[in-house]
């Protein structure tokens, strides 16, 4: 990659350009994803976390294709369930899992806990914990594009659920209204909280509200990355040649509860098991060692390094201190101007 | 008998549904999960999908069908999982819910109640912890309770669920688990408005609410001086008459509060006192909250964040010894 500034690039923009790079470290960041997740749900198990947390095993694969989609310089909104979103742009290991335990080292200082991600140097705004909040964010993030007229996009993520809400409704419109960059990405999982879709939802395939303002969409399967990855590329694509705003739909699945308190006991007999078996790390790593792409490794050797990556960021992570009291009276207000 | 403030709360909705089949029931997995915080628990069993329903996540929806359906005959129990999530929602209870009595000359009523789960303590961060009284205060046309227990929220729930006017119950979060001893029956309704003497003393009134009435109980318990603690159980209306008449004997008033300092529920009661029994006081009043930050996640941090029994203990006694407020343990952070 060619650019002028490498000493003084971030580590989070580092990693997302590394993603644009090849499909193996696409893979290698999925399972990176997975093993955070993984590690997050032990950690509160073990009662070293405080609060609540909501993973996303099974949804790796719309994370990193919508960060290998898109730029450094664009703009995402994400929801609570964003670690693997927040992982997927670039956002280290040490930072995501820091944050989640409340430790300085994290992107809020340990402030926020796992429903507060950040990182300017990778465009991801404040992770949204209000359900459809950071839909009309991102419609602004847009706007800001369009006004300054650069090629810049705005992705939003968010869930099948939060199509239900106000927010949604009024930020598509607008968006196609005025026409933005901006991309509205649904991991639709078939579940809002404890909730399957058809009980809280007049419409099987969410990319159909689309319709209703005048917006282009797209369904795609959600478990298959490169799939994902065509699809918001199309999407960006549009976006950034002024044609205006897309809402695209993955259907995924989330292979945990809602939040850690959930053992998921409304799911139907067997559903987790049938998206297991589509699972999107594994159906990815067999696509890449059918095209021999997995750089001379096995599955398991990449999958064992990540591992120990994330051991080492985990000790990091313990080492690093908890927030202090001043930290509670920080960055309230922006410093003033003089 | 002994029960966790959620099985309080079901079991108050349930026994007003019984006697009035114009009580119905929904909000966020309310129905077939029972609550969030299982405070629905049984309802759909006994009273079916018609009464008791789930809703999409669409607050703006269910809330502004709270308010019809409370118009046009029905009394709605909806219930806001976290009070912040109030704010997609906002119109429909302070320009919506709270003014139609009075837009309709006093035609129509609005028989609705709103339950939200409110308050820090289990590190759910900034956005998911706080009280927020404060959005709701000075409304007209809304009452305002908040629950300190199991006991308290039985009463209030089913006094809320029989009032003709749009009540707001909040309940402390962290207090969904725990137990205390409730009567069921007619003797334990809360009449709107009261506030309840859970502790007699002659030297100072704490006056405390939610989360903040076991802090005000645990300083008082072991401290030197003699406290009258209150649970004052509804800000809107407050019941002046009983937080006068204490005042007037101990001569000192501290208010302990979970809000942030500025804009918190307890300066409308300071501000109230000071003017009404100025020559009653042997102190200025006392407001211990939390400082002007938002809630803070990890628990040393968040357990800072409300005041603690230590704490009030410390402010009580300085308070009482100098005769002048003392400074709050933020002072040196600002
Ligand atoms: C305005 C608002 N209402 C309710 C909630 C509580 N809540 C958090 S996540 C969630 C479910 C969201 O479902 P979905 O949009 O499908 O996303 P998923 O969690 O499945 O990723 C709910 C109801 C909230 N955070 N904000
Ligand atoms: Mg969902």
């Amino acid at each position: 990659m060619s650019t002028t500034s490498d000493v003084a690039m971030a580590d989070s923009t580092r990693r997302r350009l590394e993603l644009t790079s090849s499909r193996l470290t696409r893979l290698e960041r999925m399972m990176e994803i997975r093993l955070v997740e993984d590690r997050i749900q032990e950690l509160f198990a073990q009662g070293l976390v405080s609060g609540t947390t909501h993973t996303s095993q099974g949804q790796e694969a719309v994370a990193v294709a919508l960060a290998a989609a898109t730029r450094p310089t664009d703009y995402v909104s994400c929801t609570y369930r964003g670690h693997g979103v927040a992982l997927a742009l670039g956002l280290t290991p040490e930072v995501v899992l820091g944050e989640v335990l409340g430790r300085q080292i994290g992107c809020m200082g340990g402030l926020g806990g796992s429903m507060h991600l950040s990182d300017p140097d990778v465009g991801l705004l404040p992770t949204f914990a209000i359900v459809g909040a950071g839909t009309p964010v991102a419609v602004g993030a847009a706007l800001q594009f369009s006004v300054t007229q650069c090629d810049g996009v705005a992705v939003s993520v968010f869930g099948d659920g939060a199509t239900n809400i106000g927010a949604f409704h009024e930020g598509l419109n607008l968006a196609a209204v005025w026409n933005l960059p901006v991309i509205f990405v649904c991991e639709n999982n078939l579940y809002g909280e404890y909730s399957p879709i058809a009980s809280t939802t007049s419409v099987t395939d969410i990319a159909t509200r689309a319709q209703s303002y005048a917006m282009a969409s797209e369904i795609v399967d959600g478990q298959d990355v490169d799939a994902v990855e065509a699809t918001i590329s199309r999407a960006v694509e549009r976006a950034r040649t002024g044609g205006g705003p897309t809402l695209v739909e993955a259907k995924t699945y989330r292979y945990v509860g809602h939040s850690r308190s959930d053992k998921a006991t409304y799911r139907p007999e067997g559903e987790l098991d049938s998206w297991i078996a589509r699972d999107p790390i594994e159906l990815f790593a067999k696509k890449l060692a059918h095209d021999n792409e997995l750089g001379g490794e096995s599955v398991q050797d990449i999958q064992r390094r990540q591992s120990e990556l994330i051991d080492a960021a985990q000790e990091t992570v313990l080492a690093s201190p908890s927030g202090s009291i001043a930290q509670m009276f920080e960055n309230i207000l922006a410093p003033s101007r003089h | 008998m002994r029960l966790r403030m959620n099985q309080a709360i079901a079991l108050a909705i349930s026994e007003e549904m019984e006697l009035d089949p114009r009580v119905v029931v929904f909000g966020e997995d309310v129905a077939v999960a029972e609550g969030p915080f299982k405070t629905s628990e049984g309802l759909l069993a006994k009273f079916g999908p018609d009464r008791v329903r789930d809703t999409p996540i669409s607050e703006t929806a269910f809330l502004g069908a709270a308010v019809g359906a409370a118009m046009t005959g029905l009394r709605p129990v909806t219930e806001i999982m976290f009070i912040e999530f109030l704010g997609v929602a906002f119109d429909q209870l302070v320009t919506e819910a709270a003014l139609m009595h009075y837009m309709s000359g006093g035609r129509y009523n609005v028989p609705m109640l709103m339950r939200a789960s409110v308050g820090s303590g289990l590190g759910f961060g900034c956005q998911h912890s706080q009280t927020l009284e404060r959005w709701m205060l000075g409304t007209p046309g809304l009452k305002l309770a908040v629950a300190s227990g199991a006991r308290s929220a039985y009463g209030l729930t089913r006094a809320a669920i029989r009032d003709d006017n749009p009540v707001v119950i909040l309940e402390p979060r962290s207090l969904y688990g725990q137990r205390e001893n409730v009567e069921p029956g007619e003797e334990s309704i809360i009449e709107l408005g009261t506030a309840d003497i859970l502790r007699t003393g002659n030297d100072v009134t704490i006056v405390t609410l939610g989360q903040t009435v076991r802090v005000g109980l645990e300083a008082a318990d072991s401290a030197p001086w003699s406290a009258e603690v209150i649970d004052l159980q509804t800000l809107m209306p407050w019941d002046k008459e009983t937080v006068l008449h204490s005042v007037a004997r101990t001569g000192h008033l501290v208010l302990v509060e979970e809000n942030q300092y500025s804009g918190g529920w307890g300066t409308d009661i300071a501000s109230y006192v000071v003017s009404e029994a100025f020559s009653d006081l042997h102190a200025p009043v006392l407001r211990i909250t939390a400082p002007d930050v938002p809630v803070p996640y990890g628990p040393e941090l968040e357990q800072r964040f409300l005041p603690s029994s230590a704490y009030v203990q410390d402010q009580v006694g300085a308070l009482l010894s100098t005769k002048k407020t003392p400074p709050p343990w933020w002072e040196e952070f600002l």
